[in-house]
C-alpha cells in the first residue's frame, strides 16, 4: 500500500461525530485536534480538520505547547495551494502549531531576494522550497546529447545554494528543499543511463548533486524522489492534474506530503520518537511462547513466516544501532519470555539490545508507563508495536501520546510499515545516537552497582566521574539544540532555542553558554547538560541564568553541584557579583522546583504565576565538593 | 448504479468538498451557482469524485464538463 494512504494511522471511528464535537470549540480543544489529526485522513478530511483548527487558532498558537511554533513559508514554482492544509495538519499531528505563508506562483526568487517582499514581513522560521521538475530541468533537458547539460545541472544546484544562503542570512530560518520528482518518461528504457543527458537521468543527477549541496549548507532534504520510488510515481504524480492545474504533487498525496514535512519540522525541534517498544508473541516471532514453547514458535530459517520475523528483528536491530532505544512490553511470564532472547538460536535481538524488558500480566498502559519511568523518557517519545488490535486500542485510549501504528497482518510487511510511518525521522546524527544502546545498558549496570553499595557517597566515588565542560562549540551544537528542545523535566526555564539562536549568543560576547559532558568508569554519558547565563538588564553586577537543563539519566550524582561550581567561577572571573536563577514551572518540571533552594540560593522574588527568582552572592559562595573531577576543554 | 443514485452520491461528495451540508445539486447547477466553486475547488471535486466512484477522468472530459447533469452522465457512462 502506498504511503500516501497514511495506512499506519488508525481510521476515524466516527468522523462526523468527531467533527461535530469540535465545531465551534474553544482554545482548550487543541489536544482534541491533535488527536483527530492522528487518524487516517484523506485530503477532504484533512482540509476540513484544517478549517476547524484555523477557526480556533488562526493567528495565535495555544499556550503552553511543548513545541516551538513554526512560521513556514511554502515557496513553489507551480501550484502549492492544495498542499497547505496537509502541511498544517502534518505539524498538528506532531503537536506543533504552524502558520503558513504561501508565495505567488513562481515568485520564490523575488520572495527571498526582495527586502520588501511579503515574505520579509512574514518572518519565516522555516522555508520549504517545492520546485517542480520541469522548472528545475526543463531547460536543461533541451540539451539532449550535448555536454551543456552537465554544467547546467551544476549551475541549477549552485543557484539554489545561493538562494538557501540568502534565505538563512535574511531570516535566520531553516530551509527544506524538495528533490525533483522523476516525472519524465524514459528515452532508452532499461539502459537509460547510457544517455546521461536524458531528462530522467538528469533528475537523478540533479538530485544527487542537490543532496551534496544540502549537506554542505545544513539544508534538510524532502526526498520525494525516494517516496516516488517506494510508493510508485502514480501515487504522487498525475499528469492529468499537472496539465489541468499545474499540481505536480497530486491532490491525493497532499496529506502525506504534509506529514513528511511535519516529520522534518519535528526532527529539527528534537521531537521525533526515540523509543520503540515491542510486543513479543506474533510481533517478534510467530505463535505464543507460553503455549508453543521454544521449538513451536515460528522464527528463523525453514519457514517463510519464521524468516519474515527474522527480517523484522533485523530491522529493529538496525534501528537500535542508529540510536533508537528498544523496549519490550509483553504479557508473558518474565522467565519464559527472556529465555527466548537468551537461548533461541534464531533470535536476532538479544537481551542486551533491549534497554527495558517488561514481561508480566499487568495491562499494557501500566507497563508502558513503567518503561517510560525506567528509561527516563516521555511517553510522547514512544512508539508501541503490537499485532493485537485490542492492545493497540487500549493503549491509544489510555495513553493517547504514545504512537501506536496499525500493523499489517503479515509480518513480512512490518518493517516497511514502521519505516513509512517515519516515527524516527532524523535530520542529523550525533555521536550520542550511535552510543545510545550502550548508554542505556551501562545505566542498568550503574543501577545494579548502586543496589550493591549502600553508602551513596562511596558509590559516587566508585563511579570515577569526570565532567568535561566548555563553551558550546560547533561539534556539540546539534546535541545542545537537541537537549534544549527535548529536555522537559530537569529544565528550569524550558526555553527552546535553535542553532541560529545559539550562534547569536556567541556573537553577543557577554553571555556564558556552556556544555557539559559526563564520563564515568562505565563509559561516556555524552553531553548531558547545558547552561546559558547573560547579564541582567539594568545592572552590571548580576548575571541571570537563562537556561539550565540536564539529562535526567545523570540525576543524583552531584552534577548540579559541580555545574554551579563552574558557573560561579566563570561569573566571578567575568566580574559579576551575584548569580540570579529563575524557575518557571511547567507541567513537567516539578522535579526542579526546589533546585535553587537546594543549591543555597536565597529567594528573591516569588511571582503570582508560581515562577520565582533566586540569588546567590558569588563572594560568599563555598564551592561544593561533589565526587566529580572537572576538566575544562 | 442508476443516475439518481449517482446524483445522490455526487451530492455527498460536493457537500464534503464544499463543507456545506445544505448543498442541493440540480442537473443545471454549475460553477456560477456555488460561490466557492472556482478552478481550485473544481480540481478538488474532480479528484474526490474519482476516489468515490473508482473512475478516472480524461483531460478532455474534465474540460468539457459544464454542469452537474453532465457530470452525472459522464460518471454513469464511465462506471458502466
Amino acid at each position: 500500500m502506498p504511503g500516501t494512504q497514511l495506512h499506519w494511522l488508525p481510521d476515524t471511528v466516527d468522523w462526523a461525530e468527531a467533527v461535530r464535537h469540535l465545531e465551534g470549540s474553544d482554545a482548550n480543544a487543541w489536544d482534541a485536534f491533535v488527536d483527530l489529526a492522528r487518524h487516517r485522513l484523506d485530503f477532504i478530511k484533512t482540509a476540513k480538520l484544517d478549517k476547524l483548527v484555523q477557526n480556533s487558532f488562526a493567528d495565535t498558537p495555544p499556550l503552553a505547547l511543548p513545541s516551538k511554533p513554526v512560521r513556514l513559508a511554502v515557496l513553489g514554482s507551480a501550484t502549492v495551494q492544495h498542499l497547505l492544509p496537509g502541511l498544517r495538519v502534518g505539524a498538528l499531528r506532531r503537536n506543533i502549531w504552524c502558520s503558513i505563508y504561501s508565495g505567488e506562483y513562481g515568485q520564490y526568487r523575488q520572495d527571498i531576494l526582495d527586502p520588501r517582499s511579503r515574505l520579509s514581513a512574514f518572518q519565516p522560521t522555516c522555508i520549504l522550497l517545492t520546485l517542480d521538475a520541469r522548472h528545475l530541468l526543463g531547460t536543461v533537458s533541451r540539451g539532449i546529447g550535448t555536454d551543456d547539460a552537465t554544467d547546467l545541472v551544476a549551475q541549477g544546484v549552485d543557484d539554489l545554494r545561493a538562494l538557501w544562503r540568502r534565505a538563512k542570512e535574511r531570516f535566520g530560518c531553516s530551509v527544506i528543499q524538495q528533490t525533483a520528482l522523476p516525472v519524465f518518461p524514459t528515452l532508452l528504457g532499461n539502459n537509460e543511463h547510457h544517455l546521461s543527458t536524458a531528462p530522467r537521468r538528469l533528475v537523478e543527477r540533479f538530485n544527487q548533486r542537490l543532496r551534496e549541496a544540502a549537506d554542505e549548507e545544513n539544508v534538510d532534504i524532502l526526498a520525494l524522489d525516494l517516496r516516488a520510488e517506494e510508493d510508485g510515481l502514480d501515487a504522487w504524480y498525475d499528469p492529468v492534474l499537472w496539465y489541468r492545474a499545474k499540481q505536480e504533487i497530486a491532490l491525493q498525496a497532499s496529506p502525506f506530503f504534509g506529514d513528511l514535512v511535519g516529520r522534518l519540522l519535528a526532527a529539527r525541534q528534537g521531537r521525533s520518537s526515540k523509543c520503540l517498544v515491542l510486543d513479543l508473541d506474533n510481533t517478534l516471532w510467530g505463535g505464543v511462547i507460553g503455549d508453543d514453547g521454544m521449538s513451536g514458535i515460528a522464527l528463523g530459517q525453514g519457514s517463510a513466516l519464521g524468516e519474515a520475523f527474522v527480517g523484522f528483528q533485523e530491522y529493529v536491530q538496525q534501528l537500535a544501532r542508529r540510536g533508537i532505544i528498544i523496549g519490550v512490553c509483553s504479557k508473558n511470564d518474565h522467565a519464559t519470555a527472556i529465555e527466548v532472547f537468551d537461548s533461541h538460536p534464531e533470535m536476532v535481538l538479544r537481551r542486551n539490545d533491549v534497554a527495558s524488558f517488561v514481561a508480566n500480566w499487568s495491562d499494557k498502559p501500566t507497563n508502558l508507563r513503567r518503561i517510560a519511568e525506567e528509561l527516563n523518557i516521555g511517553l510522547d517519545s514512544m512508539v508501541f508495536v503490537d499485532d493485537n488490535v485490542f492492545e493497540r486500542n487500549i493503549v491509544r485510549r489510555e495513553l493517547p501520546m504514545v504512537a501506536v501504528p496499525e500493523l499489517p497482518e503479515d509480518p513480512a510487511l512490518f518493517s516497511r510499515c514502521l519505516a513509512t510511518a517515519g516515527y524516527f525521522e532524523a535530520t542529523s546524527l550525533t555521536h550520542e545516537d550511535f552510543e545510545r544502546t550502550a548508554l542505556y545498558q551501562t545505566n542498568a549496570a550503574r543501577a545494579s552497582l548502586l543496589a550493591s553499595t549502600t553508602d551513596l557517597d562511596a558509590y559516587l566515588h566508585s563511579l570515577e566521574m569526570t565532567l568535561v565542560y566548555g563553551p558550546i562549540d560547533e561539534p556539540g551544537m546539534a546535541r545542545v539544540v537537541q537537549l534544549i528542545n527535548k529536555t522537559n523535566q530537569f529544565n528550569l526555564t524550558t526555553k527552546r532555542y535553535t542553532e541560529g539562536d545559539i550562534r547569536a549568543l556567541h556573537a553577543d560576547g557577554d553571555a556564558i553558554a556552556l556544555q557539559f559532558r559526563l564520563i564515568d568508569k562505565f563509559g561516556d554519558n555524552g553531553m548531558i547538560a547545558v547552561v546559558i547565563a547573560r547579564p541582567m538588564t539594568g545592572t552590571d553586577q548580576d548575571i541571570l541564568i537563562d537556561t539550565w537543563l540536564m539529562s535526567c539519566r545523570v540525576l543524583g550524582r552531584g552534577v548540579e553541584q559541580a555545574t554551579l561550581n563552574i558557573l560561579a567561577e566563570q561569573a566571578r572571573q567575568a566580574g559579576f557579583k551575584r548569580i540570579v536563577g529563575e524557575y518557571r514551572p511547567t507541567p513537567k518540571n516539578d522535579l526542579v522546583k526546589d533546585h535553587f533552594h537546594t543549591l543555597g540560593f536565597a529567594l528573591l522574588e516569588a511571582r503570582k504565576d508560581n515562577s520565582s527568582l533566586w540569588s546567590l552572592q558569588i563572594d560568599g559562595f563555598t564551592p561544593f565538593t561533589p565526587a566529580i573531577e572537572l576538566v575544562r576543554k | 448504479m442508476t443516475k439518481d443514485e449517482i446524483r445522490q452520491s455526487l451530492t455527498e461528495v460536493f457537500r464534503e468538498v464544499f463543507d456545506n451540508d445544505a448543498l442541493v445539486l440540480r442537473d443545471e447547477t454549475n460553477a456560477d451557482d456555488i460561490e466557492e466553486w472556482d478552478s481550485y475547488m473544481h480540481i478538488n471535486i474532480v479528484v474526490a469524485t474519482e476516489m468515490r466512484f473508482g473512475i478516472k477522468f480524461q483531460t478532455a472530459e474534465i474540460e468539457a464538463l459544464r454542469n452537474v447533469g453532465e457530470f452525472v452522465d459522464l460518471i454513469y457512462r464511465k462506471s458502466q
